[in-house]
């Protein structure tokens, strides 16, 4: 208990209750009701005031083994419809296993788990993460399944793995994500559907010719995936421009946010800050070596365009908003002895995360907002303490409405159950290296790019603590404390 | 012409047939005021006037006279300054543009004139901002209805001849709107208010778009426009020959669907021809004058009079009860339980669905399924809703949960024993706080209330069928019936979206008690050899939606017998007149109405035209009485069915039954059908005069006997002239 301190706030009986919990001799079980559950327990872990003013603490906590990234890379983000558009998202998936093979040269055979995220699936590999690592030429015996929670897939794919590791239950894990929205399955109508399986039941001629006799043209009308809520039957751009109008966000603010995107990713690309990122020989096609999605344009371009979802007086355009796009990414993560035992110097601990939820028609990009205070809480830490912050960007006018949404005060009180306001993260700490809106957004592959993102931009810029968060469709948000390994 | 960006149009019991001046607008913080005025203001953004709609003290905007000076004001400003190019209209009220004419100002002019000369000056208006110069966008946020959609929207035909509600996306369709605003979220404010704040930035770009002549004020070809403007139709509406076929059809058409009960619709159609045939200002005159006319007849005086008597039954005069119920329980999943079930699921309300068998459970839930899943064949609910919706109803056979019951309603068969042994049931399993409803429509309360441990929580909650469509709910108490229990009983009801009369208990109450003689009626009359089909338009024809040998097969043959029964031993030969024979017969038959198929009519699935039960002349021919000549006219058959129903509810007012002659009215015309045009029983015998009634009554008890004789309180009216049931 002696990490404890003094007890100083609210939080007083629930981290004693926590750690009485944690502290108890059982193995597994309290540990990885831990991880897996980080919302139904606040674990406080709070350093006395005084060591926290002269040097940061590091986060680690009792009896609790301490994940590392090893090393995470990723496959160029590339406008959907351009050099991956012949391949099947397991292809795309390989390409960043087998990146990172290459970057970390782990043996294949100490992989514990294999899990990858993914959203629009694929039917014919629906357990991509299977089929992919089977053609990275992973053990056979080596298990892998696939997650789904919209945009923040990748990092419930992490987090599992997260999990698995705490509790024990595996060493060495891959994780990542993938998207490829060049190809999507379009279906049949239902009423063709239904025919052609009745049809396959029919047994007589008689019985296919009068099940063929209720053909009618508009069977054929295929069904699309669309981008939008199944819940309210609301588009995500449109739900975003509502957002914006709500928040008051203006088009401008939006495109400037936007042009900043593009320009940091622009400046970070050319200087070569995006070391995630592998090359990729694609079959029958150059090797592609860098993100295509990126285009620092001028704020007059970007008034010209038209609104995408509410005409004609909308505010998200196409060039504030992200852009379809495919890529994958994966990532070695492990326990910390095992990373040193195996001679490893990893990147990053992966530390304290939550998962929030809430109304999916008003609020459904809101996730930021909600999550940022609750895992800083959890991790007890400030706003103040973060030096890299990592935020998915879906649309300029989200960003900037989840700004707006976590610099007010009515917002905190009325919607959030809080006395006072988030706080607004400082922009220079923010996205430095570009964003979704310019790297681009493969859904199922995002969460490992700001994980990496964020460990990368540590190590370079010689910060402790990184914050990534992310929206997701459903209403869903999630956030994560990356700390920095000590060099 | 005007654009308008849109919000969405809400139910408001006002017709478009209003048409009336007077406009109600605010000032906004923040905008820079040029003038205060009590009620209307106006701020300016760049060149953009933005005007201000805000009946002060109320929750809706309605136009009425005191504020039309106002406005008439605050448009002059706009119009002769310099600095303004363009105007918007908006409401302050969040959900509300402006409902529609004042009812309360039309219904204290004494004369046409009166009534005209308003009508004239809100048609000045209407006209000058038809003609503005300057564009005017119409910023509406709710309910716009009546006059408030003339503010720039020429008259659409459609519309005003059925004071029809229109959603927000059909009006965009229809081509009367020009933009949609969806509502907002959470944000820095109150939804409401930030989405009335974005609403009005929209419409300003929109004026100052339409001033810059950014934005074409074409609109897409819309329903209206296929109606009035597009190049085929004027074309057509050129030729005299088509326009007179035109006229002819629309009129033949209202005529059916109104059976000439409804002065206004034609009268309507006149307006229009006097404008097509003689120019505008005939046109504009004819109406004023015809709003004159109109305003004045009583039917106009009978359905204001309903308006004011549902606005009475939406509210709980028994105050807030002691406990809010959130967990209902329904006992009976038949015809009426799933109806109560269903309206009960879509307000929220967690909601036990128990039967004693699977299948009539099954049954039920399937009702209450399928009553959703038609809303969301019509659009009103996204399958999601449904979804979510539906899981609010638990379905079970046992009393699992009851323990957490508000209110338990029980719609079992209508059998004493029945009623009695699951009340003991559910009184075994429920909290001390839960009430007990008992759903039936002629068992009286305190009978079924003697078996309760705890009488002062029973309380009677009679629905009609079909539940999800029939706006009526008649409450019962006993004399044991505590005001809390009341309270709550209304307060469900209010929630399942009911307009409600608390009545005495007593046979029959107040509703089946004043349809039993009628019914009565019906009977001797088919005895008399009144081809049913006969009968059913002579009752339509009189204003009943139903006719009413229909509305036996309707009700179901078993039910009347069962009533006709209990209410004929409780107040014997004034509930006489036609044979329960006749009854007993067709039960025996199987002739149960349109449940089983047949009735006096025969129902078929998919088949919509009705034929006779030809089986139901042998009964009828067995049972066959002379008619008496004196009193067999058309007109006599029709006021022998009235004046009995009338008679009835007039007395249960006298013994107390009833607390008010208006829970009366909206009781005969929400819950039996009593013509609306007539406004009600009371409101009937006020407007046709008491007298007039008497002597009628007279009439059939001198070929009858007592079930004619008038009650004392009809015969104290008729007596003194100046006593009205409405004051």
């Amino acid at each position: 208990m002696a990490p404890l301190g003094r007890p100083c706030c609210d939080f007083r009986m629930t981290s004693i209750l926590t750690y009485t919990f944690k502290n108890l001799p059982s193995t597994s079980k309290w540990a990885l009701r831990f991880s897996v559950r980080p919302l139904s327990c606040s674990s406080q872990l709070r350093a006395t005031p005084a060591a926290q003013t002269k040097s940061k603490k590091t986060l680690a906590k009792p009896n609790i083994r301490n994940v590392v990234v090893v090393d995470g890379v990723r496959t160029p983000f590339l406008l959907s419809g351009t050099s991956y558009k012949d391949l099947m998202p397991h292809d795309v998936a390989r390409a960043a296993l087998l990146g990172l093979l290459h970057r970390t040269s782990v043996p294949k055979e100490v992989v514990d788990y294999i899990i990858f995220g993914t959203v629009i699936q694929e039917v014919k590999t629906s357990n991509v993460a299977r089929e992919a690592a089977l053609g990275a030429g992973f053990s056979d015996k080596t298990p892998a399944h696939t997650v789904t929670m919209a945009c923040i897939s990748a990092n419930q794919a992490m987090t599992t793995g997260v999990g698995l590791i705490a509790s024990g239950q595996c060493d060495v894990v891959v994780a990542g994500g993938v998207e490829l929205m060049s190809d999507v399955p379009i279906r049949h109508s239902r009423k063709m559907r239904k025919m052609l399986l009745d049809l396959n039941k029919a047994k007589t001629l008689g019985q296919r010719l009068s099940l063929l006799s209720k053909f009618r043209l508009n069977f054929l009308s295929p069904e699309l995936p669309a981008v939008a809520e199944f819940s309210t039957s609301e588009t995500m751009g449109h739900s975003a421009d509502r957002l914006a109008a709500a928040f008051a966000v203006s088009r401008t603010e939006q495109d400037e946010y936007a042009l900043r995107s593009h320009s940091l990713a622009k400046k970070a690309q050319d200087e070569g800050l995006l070391s995630d990122v592998v090359p990729f020989k694609v079959p029958g096609k150059d090797t592609v070596t860098k993100d295509n999605g990126i285009r620092p344009s001028s704020l007059e371009q970007m008034a010209k365009l038209k609104p995408a979802f509410i005409k004609p007086y909308g505010t998200v355009t196409a060039a504030n908003s992200s852009f379809l796009t495919d890529g994958a990414s994966a990532m070695l993560i492990m326990a910390e002895e095992k990373a040193l035992a195996m001679g490893y110097k990893p990147k990053a601990y992966l530390r304290d995360f939550v998962y929030v939820s809430q109304d999916p028609k008003d609020q459904l990009l809101l996730g930021p907002t909600y999550a940022t205070p609750k895992v800083l809480e959890k991790a007890g830490l400030t706003l103040n303490d973060v030096d890299a912050f990592e935020f998915h960007e879906a649309f300029s006018g989200q960003i900037l409405a989840n700004f707006k949404a976590m610099d007010s005060d009515w917002f905190a009180q009325n919607y959030m159950g809080r006395k006072t306001k988030v706080g607004l993260p400082p922009l220079e700490k923010f996205n430095t290296w570009g964003g979704s809106l310019s790297l681009g957004h493969p859904f199922g592959a995002t969460g490992c790019r700001l994980v990496m993102a964020a460990a990368n931009r540590l190590r370079k810029e010689g910060g402790q603590y990184g914050l990534v968060a992310a929206c997701a469709a459903g209403g869903q948000g999630h956030a994560m404390i990356v700390e920095a390994y000590p060099k | 012409m005007a654009s308008r960006a849109i919000g969405s149009f809400r139910r408001f019991p006002a017709s478009k047939t209003l048409r009336c001046p007077g406009y109600i607008c605010r000032n906004f913080a923040g905008s820079s005021a040029l003038l205060t005025r009590t009620h209307i203001n106006y701020g300016v953004k760049g060149d953009v006037a933005v005007v201000r709609i805000n009946s002060p003290n109320s929750k809706v905007n309605t136009l009425n006279k005191e504020l039309q000076s106002e406005f008439v004001e605050v448009m002059n400003e706009i119009w002769a300054s310099d600095q303004i190019r363009s105007a918007v209209l908006i409401s302050s009220k969040p959900g509300c543009f402006i409902a529609g004419a004042d009812i309360n100002m039309l219904a204290a002019c004494k004369t046409n004139q009166e009534v005209t000369q308003i009508s004239q000056e809100g048609q000045r208006i209407f006209e000058k901002l038809e003609k503005s110069p300057k564009p005017i966008v119409a910023a509406i946020s709710g309910s716009c209805l009546g006059g408030g959609l003339e503010v720039g929207v020429p008259a659409a035909f459609d519309m005003m001849l059925t004071g029809r509600n229109i959603h927000a996306d059909r009006a965009k369709k229809m081509g009367l709107v020009d933009q949609l605003v969806e509502p907002l979220g959470p944000g820095l404010k109150p939804p409401e208010e930030r989405t009335i704040e974005y609403l009005e930035e929209v419409a300003v770009t929109f004026a100052k778009g339409l001033a810059d002549k950014k934005i074409s004020p074409k609109r897409d070809k819309g329903l209206v426009d296929t109606f009035y403007l597009t190049e085929l139709t004027s074309v057509a509406m050129g030729i005299p020959f088509v326009r007179q076929q035109i006229y002819k059809k629309v009129e033949e058409k209202v005529r059916k669907q109104t059976k000439g009960l409804y002065p206004a619709p034609l009268k309507i159609i006149d307006v229009v021809k006097t404008g097509i045939e003689q120019g505008s200002d005939a046109g504009y005159l004819s109406e004023s004058q015809k709003f004159g006319e109109l305003a004045m007849t009583k039917e106009s005086k009978a359905l204001i009079g309903l308006y004011h008597g549902q606005v009475l039954c939406k509210k709980n005069k028994f105050g807030a009860p002691q406990k809010e119920v959130k967990h209902l329980a329904i006992l009976g999943a038949g015809l009426m339980g799933a109806g109560i079930a269903q309206v009960s699921v879509d307000k929220g309300l967690k909601t036990i669905l128990k039967d004693a068998t699977l299948a009539g459970l099954g049954r039920g839930q399937q009702q209450v399924f399928k009553g959703l899943n038609d809303k969301v064949k019509k659009k009103a609910l996204t399958s999601f809703e449904r979804d979510s919706i539906f899981s609010n109803l638990t379905g079970q056979l046992d009393y699992q949960g009851f323990e957490k019951a508000d209110m338990v309603i029980e719609a079992v068969f209508e059998d004493l024993s029945l009623k009695h042994r699951v009340l003991k049931e559910v009184e075994a399993v429920i909290p001390d706080h839960c009430v007990f409803a008992s759903n039936t429509s002629a068992l009286p309360i305190n009978e079924i209330s003697a078996v309760s441990k705890r009488p002062e929580k029973v309380i009677g909650m009679h629905y009609f069928s079909p539940v999800d469509k029939m706006q009526l709910l008649e409450i019962i108490t006993t004399e044991k019936t505590s005001k809390d229990t009341t309270a709550s009983a209304v307060a469900v009801g209010l929630k399942q979206g009911k307009v409600i009369i608390v009545v005495k208990d007593g046979p029959g109450f107040y509703t089946t008690r004043c349809l039993a003689p009628m019914m009565s009626e019906v009977i001797r009359i088919l005895q008399e050899g009144v081809d049913p089909k006969k009968l059913d338009s002579l009752t339509t024809s009189f204003g009943f939606p139903v006719g009413a040998a229909t509305l036996v097969d309707e009700v179901g043959v078993d039910v009347a017998r069962h009533v006709a029964e209990d209410l004929g031993k409780a107040f014997g030969e004034r509930f006489g007149g036609g044979s329960l024979d006749l009854l007993k017969q067709m039960v025996s038959k199987g002739f149960l109405g349109r449940k089983s198929g047949k009735g006096f009519y025969i129902y078929q699935e998919g088949v919509k035209s009705k034929n006779l039960n030809s089986d139901m002349d042998s009964i009828l021919a067995s049972l066959k009485i002379p008619p008496k000549s004196e009193v067999s006219s058309d007109e006599d058959i029709q006021y022998r069915l009235v004046t009995r129903f009338v008679n009835e509810a007039v007395m249960c007012l006298q013994e107390g039954i009833l607390a008010t002659p208006a829970e009366g009215d909206i009781g005969a015309v929400f819950g039996l059908g009593f013509p609306p045009c007539l406004g009600g029983p009371f409101r009937f015998v006020d407007l046709y005069g008491a007298q007039k009634i008497v002597d009628r009554l007279r009439k059939y008890e001198a070929a009858y006997g007592k079930q004619f004789t008038p009650c004392q309180l009809l015969v104290d009216h008729a007596n003194s002239p100046n006593k009205k049931f409405y004051q």
